[in-house]
């Protein structure tokens, strides 16, 4: 979590690459709901090889307590009231954090992008403070706001809105010519031109941003409470830890893990939903 | 009615400059169905997107009935060849025929009636609510000309549009632009790399020659008006028009651009 996360975004990154790929090499599969049996059996073998390790004492359960105990903890936890306000606060953070960059980067993108001269002019700024890692900027916010929530957006909207921000500039730069030409044919001005044309033809990389950037800004979120010590899953990390309750620390962590399938399991449904005529989507329900 | 007169462009600028058309001038009547067919690479696209309002010529005029053309025209539509491309797939069917005719402030009744009709013509009535993907290539070109149609243009611009088609598609296709051109009375110019089809579908192919690009021939076709695929590209005549346009295009390619005196 001390890496840098905003250098993330590869710089030719295309939308849905990924999904593209490892859908079409799915065509041959045997059954239909043979990936996701195939995927529990798989984290079923990696939880016996978790409660095996400490109880074999391949490793101290001190350091590494076995999977049941950390389950049991979590489950214990989820009834406490304070659990749900922590995670309460960290979606907050993230939440917030990710509409103010989601919504300046999209605006911004579109504003620069559509203009080649802004592009040019601004493309070496943009290269130099892109990959500046969030993290470096942890004193900077505490020194501006203390452990308020600010200092938290301040980290999540600064990781996040340079994914989101590439892509939407790659998307813009990406409407099909002979789209646009049809478009100027048939009598569409500037304004209707981005509606009709350029805002659905950056959507897939809108959407790749936004999947990008929710990750990212779920992992500045918990570091900021981590490091800064603002409320939320990440400051009751740090709580336990200084308490010496290992389990606990696990059970937190697999929390935060949890939040950020859900996160990326939710931005993929989203993806789904919105561009079911892209070629990423329709080829997958084709089937 | 289309006016094109010493119609220049050279793109880029400075050492890099290429001279696509050098002095292209002809009339298209009211009503005229034309091909215009030359050698590839001769600058028929840039005439087309020029003509079309979405390229500027470096010299010369483009004026439809009387008025200069300096942006894409409201009575004009455009047939692109990439129809995979042209139609927007994020759109229906129906979505991409209606969606020039809002941006023509068009009452939804009245923008019904012209979607409808259009799919119809083009015998895509059943498919209004399909994606455009889901479609086979000759029932998306089917779609881009409904579009077009549906706008209701005086001037209809076809940029080789069934050069992505395959054969038995290509002449059904030929046979409905035959049709629609008649039950819409449009002007049309149709553009084409292929001779045959230049013969059977107009009433007149001019022939551009290679670049840099003039016209080097404007030839009459002398057809009956009912075409049919069999009868016509058998009968003689259909023959002899095709070897002449043959000829023009050999000249065009291997002789030093010989202009042929202005066209009427």
């Amino acid at each position: 979590m001390t890496t840098s996360p905003t250098g993330a975004a590869p710089p030719s990154a295309a939308p849905v690459d990924k999904g593209e790929r490892r859908r079409s090499g799915t065509r041959s599969r045997p059954l239909p709901g043979g990936r996701s049996l195939l995927g529990a059996i798989g984290a079923g073998c990696f939880l016996l090889i978790w409660e095996i390790v400490p109880r074999a004492g391949v490793v101290s359960p001190q350091y590494l307590p076995p999977a049941s105990e950390v389950l049991a903890t979590l489950g214990e936890r989820l009834l406490v009231p304070g659990f749900w306000v922590a995670v309460g606060d960290t979606v907050a953070g993230w939440g917030l954090g990710l509409a103010i960059s989601f919504v300046a980067a999209v605006v911004l993108g579109f504003l620069v992008g559509s203009v080649p001269v802004l592009r040019r002019f601004t493309s070496s700024t943009v290269e130099f403070l892109r990959p500046i890692p969030s993290v470096a900027l942890i004193p900077l916010a505490i020194l501006m706001y203390g452990t308020d929530i600010q200092s938290t957006l301040l980290l999540v909207v600064y990781a996040s809105f340079w994914q989101i921000y590439i892509q939407v500039l790659y998307g813009v730069a990406d409407v099909d010519p002979v789209a646009e030409q049809t478009a100027k044919s048939y009598g569409l001005g500037r304004l209707a031109r981005i509606r009709y044309v350029v805002w659905p033809s950056a959507l897939p990389y809108v959407l790749t941003g936004l999947r990008l950037g929710a990750a990212v800004a779920l992992i500045l979120a918990v570091t900021a409470q981590l490091t800064i010590g603002s409320p939320g899953l990440g400051q009751e990390i740090s709580v336990a830890q200084s308490g010496g309750a290992t389990t606990l620390v696990y059970a937190l962590i697999v929390a935060t893990g949890a939040l950020g399938v859900i996160v990326n399991v939710g931005v993929r449904m989203l993806e789904r939903r919105v561009l079911h005529w892209h070629t990423s989507v329709r080829s997958e329900t084709a089937q | 009615m289309l006016d094109v007169n010493g119609l220049q462009k050279i793109y880029g600028g400075g050492e890099r400059e290429v001279e696509a058309v050098r002095d292209l001038t002809f009339r298209l009547e009211e009503g005229e169905l034309s091909c215009l067919v030359g050698p590839s690479g001769c600058g028929k696209t840039t005439l087309l997107k020029c003509v079309a309002g979405l390229l500027r010529p470096t010299a010369g005029s483009v004026s439809l009935a009387g008025h200069a053309i300096s942006g894409p025209p409201r009575d004009m539509a455009v047939v692109f060849q990439e129809y995979g491309r042209s139609l927007f797939s994020w759109l229906t069917v129906r979505g991409n025929v209606e969606l020039p005719l809002k941006e023509k402030k068009l009452g939804k009744g009245r923008r019904d009636s012209l979607v409808n009709e259009a799919l119809q013509a083009v015998g895509l009535a059943d498919s209004a609510e399909s994606y455009p993907w889901q479609l086979s290539g000759g029932m998306q070109q089917r779609v881009a000309i409904a579009r077009a149609i549906a706008y209701e243009p005086r001037v209809l611009l076809m940029d080789e549009p069934f050069a992505a088609v395959d054969a038995q598609t290509r002449a059904d296709l030929e046979d409905l632009i035959r049709g629609l051109w008649k039950r819409f009375a449009m002007t049309v110019l149709f553009i084409t790399h292929d001779i045959d089809e230049a013969v059977y579908l107009g009433q007149r192919v001019l022939v551009l020659s290679s670049s840099p690009t003039v016209v080097q021939d404007d030839i009459a076709v002398d057809l009956p008006d009912e075409r049919d695929q069999l009868s016509t590209r058998s009968d003689q005549r259909f023959t002899a028009l095709r070897s002449l346009v043959y000829t023009e295009i050999q000249n065009a390619k291997n002789g030093p651009a010989a202009p042929s005196p202005a066209a009427p």
